[in-house]
């Protein structure tokens, strides 16, 4: 076993795998939590399809997709939270906004096919890997991390009494909709670092799965904050050492997709938390509009 | 005839593909918009994302072992619509929508790698192939939208309750765990025939978009319904014409009408609403 | 259960409950209720939190079997006469843009539940006209009910569990979050229901003092048991005492009633409080 991690360890891609993988799964854990609390899933699966789109800008513009990324991510949730106040008029808003910037996506891309050259930009875009992520963004995704976690903790007493019962929060003198409008901005920075590293297929997966889990085995928020940090490290680690593994499995010789493993371990998870939790009390959790 | 020439470039209406383009393309409209009132007055949207982009695995799947991809599309959107419905309690519906769309999606990255990963039919499902249908397509897709039709047709009136006011449907004998369920299937009918056509990523502008804008236009359901038929054919047509025109993805111009609808829809709605507020509180 | 006053009268009874006992997860909610309810009868239904109120109302819709007991309404069991209960929900508050008239909502009152789109036709429309006219809705028949006022919606509520001439309508704390105006507007009605109609209301309150004037009788539940009877035999120091199972007192002041007891029972008097 411990040869085993050592040869992971040792192979340069998998490594960074692992690295970024890391910081990135314990981000969206902490703050996946809230998001699931907050009933924000499909902002934050959007988040991440959005950001393909500035990827695409970016890339199109020629300057590093990380900042296109973030900026039409932190952009995105900025007009989801503005277009809609109430729950079905913030879906409906969502939907829009993710379906324009998808159109707008789909412009790029085809903007970026009738280029002589398209390369694997594309195809990078849209399935990111984090086999084959540049080590040179483990500093920028290492600095975004931390920013978000730092957002988080600055935010988190009122970020809670909002999140639990927001009427009272108000009353109490919390400023809900500014707490709301960072907390926006938070999910924006995770997300979007996530679907660069990771796609956003992976980035929906971690933001959403691991706490799914954690709050249904946890009976307070700060617990549920390190179970699901903890499930998805779990998640990104188990899934990179089974896609090491698969590279000597049929039927492929070039291994099998780690974002597979990664999202069927994140789905069993959540799973198991659901047996889990008929012999344990749920939470005080509470849907937010 | 010669007015028609000066304002839309030969063969608009009269290529073969086109004349496919344009049937196919107004079939998926009509149903998208019917189906999608019912996403909007649920507020459903993220099923409605989920179910048509879950559905693309089931088409790289289908690739995989040598089927037809329209089957795979039916079997994936059938079965993710029966995983959120199951998986499901009403306050949990949006994560456990965003897990089983993960879950779809990660089989669709397992069957695109183990088969030929960059098959063109499958990317073709991505962004949709307005422009590539054939005959035999226009016809089941014209099949799917008669099926479709008829089952937003019987289920109109409970589902309506049902959406619109679940307490008391439930209690007036309207079984709210079925309607559920049989809402989500109508979305799953709805995706097999629009992912052709639209792609996977984009055929739930179709659905969100239009119905959206005919809420905020219309008045009681069956106004608001017909309106968002009436904006998504537009949609679809003006669509159509700017892409065969500049040759750039019709999923775009879908994208971008719709989303202009809706805005032009709540700017109704806003004004609407001063107008209302003057009159509600004297 | 105290039942004390003797059923009288020579109308046969419309709601009728023997021996009822519910259980949710092992706990009993209600037990050994039995009720006995003629036509034209207003009943408000009053207990503190967690009495049992809301499966009470679940059991007379048929949403619920109770696990002992019998449950008639019109002499049927409850789960084959739903078309004989109206229901008023409680706090229903939809969006300002949902695309629904209020005469669309009184109209699936009518026959929401039916498969396929309805073929309008004149009859129909008569008797959804009727319905608003009746509750004093017409003049916003057409507007959309997500920007209603709060009496205005609970008007409509009213039509829309009439339209299907039910023989009993119940009401979920229909009074909730509304002015006083409204208040007095809404039991108005109610009590035009019961009395002129003669349609058995069951109403739902946390304060029973709004509808002092239109109830017949109220039932009082607490502990998952209940009192049924007039106001003066049944609000007394003695029978809700014996009903809470400790010391309760009651207090009237300028024709208001005020119960006063332990912890859980202060919120009895507290008419802006939520479920």
């Amino acid at each position: 076993m411990a040869a085993f991690i050592a040869s992971l360890l040792t192979l340069g891609a998998t490594r960074t795998a692992l690295v970024i993988g890391s910081l990135v799964a314990a981000t969206s854990g902490a703050v996946g939590v809230f998001v699931v609390l907050r009933g924000q899933s499909f902002s934050g699966h959007a988040l991440g399809d959005i950001g393909t789109t500035g990827a695409a800008a970016a890339y199109l513009g020629g300057i590093s997709p990380l900042y296109g990324f973030i900026g039409v991510g932190v952009l995105g949730g900025l007009g989801i939270e503005t277009l809609g106040e109430r729950a079905r008029e913030r879906d409906v808003a969502t939907g829009i906004v993710l379906s324009l910037m998808l159109g707008i996506g789909a412009l790029l891309l085809y903007f970026m096919t009738q280029r002589p050259n398209p390369g694997s930009g594309p195809v990078a875009i849209l399935f990111g890997s984090i086999f084959t992520v540049d080590p040179g963004v483990t500093g920028p995704v290492a600095l975004f991390s931390v920013l978000v976690l730092l957002l988080l903790a600055v935010l988190y007493r009122p970020l809670v009494f909002t999140t639990v019962n927001p009427q009272v929060a108000r009353a109490a003198g919390v400023p809900t909709t500014a707490v709301s409008l960072l907390f926006m901005l938070a999910i924006a920075v995770a997300v979007e670092e996530s679907a660069l590293v990771a796609g956003a297929l992976l980035s929906t997966a971690l933001l959403i799965g691991p706490a799914s889990a954690a709050v249904r085995w946890t009976r307070h928020v700060g617990e549920a904050v390190a179970l699901s940090v903890l499930l998805g490290l779990l998640a990104v680690v188990l899934g990179v050492a089974l896609a090491y593994q698969s590279y000597a499995w049929p039927p492929l010789d070039r291994g099998w997709p780690v974002s597979f493993f990664i999202v069927m371990i994140v789905l069993l998870e959540y799973l198991l938390s659901r047996i889990g939790r008929r012999t344990r009390q749920e939470p005080a959790t509470r849907q937010v509009p | 005839m010669h007015l028609l020439h000066v304002l839309f470039p030969s063969g608009l209406f009269t290529a073969d593909f086109m004349v496919n383009a344009w049937i196919a393309g107004s079939a998926v409209a009509v149903l998208s918009a019917s189906v999608g009132f019912f996403v909007v007055l649920r507020g459903a949207s993220f099923a409605a994302h989920a179910i048509p982009r879950a559905s693309f695995a089931g088409a790289a799947g289908a690739v995989l072992a040598g089927g037809d991809t329209l089957v795979g599309l039916a079997v994936f959107s059938g079965l993710s619509a029966l995983g959120i419905a199951s998986l499901s309690s009403r306050r949990h519906e949006s994560q456990t929508t965003a897990l089983v769309l993960t879950a779809a999606l990660g089989l669709g990255a397992l069957f695109l790698s183990l088969g030929n990963a960059y098959a063109p039919e499958v990317y073709a499902l991505l962004f949709g192939q307005i422009v590539g249908i054939s005959r035999p397509d226009v016809v089941g897709i014209l099949l799917l939208l008669a099926l479709a039709l008829l089952a937003t047709a019987i289920l109109y009136r409970p589902l309506l309750y049902a959406s619109v006011a679940p307490d008391v449907a439930e209690a007036k004998g309207v079984p709210r765990r079925r309607m559920d369920i049989l809402f989500l299937l109508l979305v799953a009918l709805a995706a097999t025939a629009a992912v052709p056509v639209v792609g996977a990523l984009l055929s739930f502008s179709l659905m969100v978009g239009p119905a959206a804008a005919g809420s905020y236009f219309g008045r009681g359901p069956a106004q608001s319904l017909g309106i968002g038929v009436v904006i998504g054919l537009l949609s679809v047509w003006l669509s159509l014409v700017f892409a065969y025109d500049t040759g750039m993805p019709v999923g775009f111009f879908v994208a971008a009408v719709t989303a202009v609808f809706y805005g032009l829809g709540r700017l109704w709605s806003r004004l609407s609403e001063g107008e209302n507020a003057a009159r509600v509180s004297p | 259960m105290r039942n004390l006053q003797p059923v009288a009268g020579q109308a046969q009874p419309v709601l009728e409950l023997a021996g009822v006992r519910v259980s949710l997860g092992g706990r009993p909610v209600l037990q050994g209720i039995d009720l006995s309810l003629r036509p034209g009868e207003l009943v408000g239904v009053i207990g503190p939190n967690g009495a049992g109120k809301t499966t009470l109302l679940k059991i007379i819709l048929g949403l619920l079997r109770p696990d002992q007991g019998k449950v008639r309404i019109g002499g049927h069991d409850a789960q084959a006469s739903r078309s004989l209960v109206g229901y008023v929900p409680q706090s229903y508050t939809p969006d300002p843009d949902l695309p629904l008239t209020a005469r669309d909502l009184v109209a699936l009152g009518l026959d929401g539940a039916r498969w396929g789109f309805s073929l309008g036709g004149r009859n129909r429309r008569a008797k959804v006209d009727e319905a608003l006219n009746w509750v004093g809705a017409s003049s916003y028949a057409d507007q959309p009910v997500g920007r209603l006022s709060g009496g205005e919606l609970q008007r409509l509520l009213v039509a829309h569990a009439l339209i299907s001439e039910p023989r009993v309508v119940l009401l979920d704390e229909p009074l909730a979050n509304l002015d006083l105006r409204s208040q007095d507007e809404v039991v108005a009605l109610v009590g035009r229901v019961a009395h002129e109609r003669g349609v058995t209301v069951l109403l739902v309150t946390h304060d029973m003092n709004p509808i002092l004037g239109v109830m017949d009788r109220i039932l009082y539940l607490a502990r998952g048991q209940a009192a049924l009877g007039t106001v003066d035999e049944v609000v007394r120091q003695d029978v809700l005492g014996q009903l809470y199972g400790h010391h309760i007192d009651v207090v009237r002041v300028h024709g208001r009633i005020l119960v006063v007891g332990g912890p859980d029972v202060e919120a009895l008097t507290c008419t802006t409080c939520d479920a």
